[in-house]
């Protein structure tokens, strides 16, 4: 459980400062992040094992319907397994969800996208990964949308990701894409991320083995958050 | 050649967007009905030992506008400087807040207790802080800062021991607006730019 946390690999993350996504130019600290080995107040964080979930928390179909409703569109089922970077599972960690519906609007006072609401989708769900490190949601594809970054920009297919391992210091918020859809590379979004390989683990993959014949179709989102050191020594140069 | 490092490709970060409330704050954004409450609105609870405190503040963009469509998570120790999880922590603690920043105004606000200096090995100690991680539109990858209080001698941290322009530590602390109400301003770019760290 102990050990300090893995530094960030550099040039993994988005750079703060990322012009082709406007929002980011005024929202950028200028000055270098302080670096620093990980201590107790990173180390530890929050848990999430006891929460109790409801029934259908994983499930954005249900978890916003009406009574014998569904919401519409492309039924999907996301799975994946949380894991840190030396492979190990993370179990008993809490992942949440948000997404727009199949028309590309989200169910928020802010959103004027003049796609309908659906009145049986919601858009947030939330689990909590199993002993192996694993999730599962059920949900509706959600549809592209346009945003107000150029004259014509429209966001990839995307489900937003909150994740917390064990330690603060993990903490993540990211987004999950669809395999095959070519408004990824079109989006100063997703190509905040300066790295290509990295940009494609953000890209669930089509999964028909875990396809539900005449139900939905499986994607499959591994996420990998900061690993530990296995802590052989216990001496510590600089105090932390 | 030499033997390959088995290390997995980590996931990196992307933008929490606009709308990054119906996720994680619903209440905040008009859903009626969500399906479960928010998590983090309570981080000690009423029988939490220690001097209950108000914290208030906002987060402010290099153009100087508070943004008003941004969440902040706190982390923090017990009154006795023990994080929950820990041996000996304080139950009624969760340590874990959740707040999002008001639609008009900007200012985000939450009660809790003061946290002790927590201790490190030997005989160091951190004096009482409160770390911060800052989301939202426009930040690609999550911000994190800490808050201290005015109150305490910071000399002996040695995280901002590590800061070599002096004057920048005072981005980290808190300023007291009564006996046990605090104001936290983060300033995430320009003159005043709050301290950020890759913990
Ligand atoms: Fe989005």
């Amino acid at each position: 459980m102990t050990g300090a946390l893995f530094p960030r690999q550099a040039g993994l993350h988005p750079p703060a400062f990322t012009p082709g996504y406007k929002t980011s130019v005024l929202r950028s600290p200028q000055r270098a992040l302080i670096s620093f080995g990980s201590g107790p107040s990173e180390e530890t964080g929050p848990a999430f094992g006891h929460v109790k979930l409801g029934e259908h928390d994983n499930d954005l179909l249900l978890n916003h319907a009406r009574p014998g409703q569904s919401a519409i569109g492309e039924r999907i089922i996301v799975h994946g397994r949380l894991l840190d970077e030396g492979g190990r599972p993370i179990p008993g960690a809490l992942i949440e969800i948000w997404q727009a519906n199949a028309g590309g609007r989200y169910r928020h006072k802010k959103d004027g996208y003049l796609a309908p609401l659906d009145p049986d989708f919601g858009g947030c769900g939330r689990a909590i990964t199993a002993e192996d490190g694993s999730y599962v949601f059920r949900t509706i594809k959600p549809g592209a949308y346009p945003w107000p970054n150029g004259p014509n920009e429209w966001r990839p297919a995307h489900i937003h990701f909150s994740i917390f391992g064990h330690s603060f210091g993990q903490r993540l918020i990211s987004q999950m894409y669809f395999e095959g859809d070519p408004l990824i590379a079109r989006c100063p979004i997703a190509q905040t991320i300066p790295d290509k390989e990295a940009l494609n683990r953000l890209v669930a993959a089509l999964d028909m083995a875990e396809t539900k014949p005449m139900d939905a179709i499986a994607y499959k989102f591994d996420i990998v958050l900061r690993g530990r050191r296995q802590t052989h020594f216990e001496n510590r140069l600089e105090g932390m | 050649m030499v033997q390959k490092l088995d290390r997995l490709g980590l996931t990196p970060s992307q933008t929490a967007g606009p709308y990054v409330h119906i996720g994680l704050a619903p209440e905040a954004c008009g859903i009626e009905k969500p399906p479960f409450p928010t998590l983090g609105t309570e981080i000690a609870g009423p029988a939490a030992k220690g001097t209950r405190i108000t914290v208030r503040g906002r987060v402010v963009d290099g153009g100087d506008l508070p943004l008003r469509d941004c969440l902040i998570e706190t982390w923090q120790a017990d009154a006795a400087g023990i994080y929950p999880g820990q041996q000996g922590a304080d139950p009624a603690v969760t340590g874990f807040g959740r707040f999002p920043a008001d639609f008009t105004s900007g200012e985000f606000s939450f009660e809790t207790v003061r946290p002790g200096a927590v201790d490190l090995p030997g005989d160091q100690a951190i004096p009482p802080h409160i770390s911060f991680w800052i989301f939202a539109r426009g930040i690609n990858h999550g911000l994190h800062t800490r808050m201290y209080f005015p109150e305490d001698n910071l000399s002996g941290d040695p995280l901002l021991a590590r800061i070599e322009h002096r004057d920048r530590i005072a981005t980290l602390v808190a300023e007291a607006r009564g006996e046990t109400e605090y104001w936290f301003e983060i300033r995430l770019q320009g003159a005043g730019e709050t301290v950020f760290f890759d913990i």
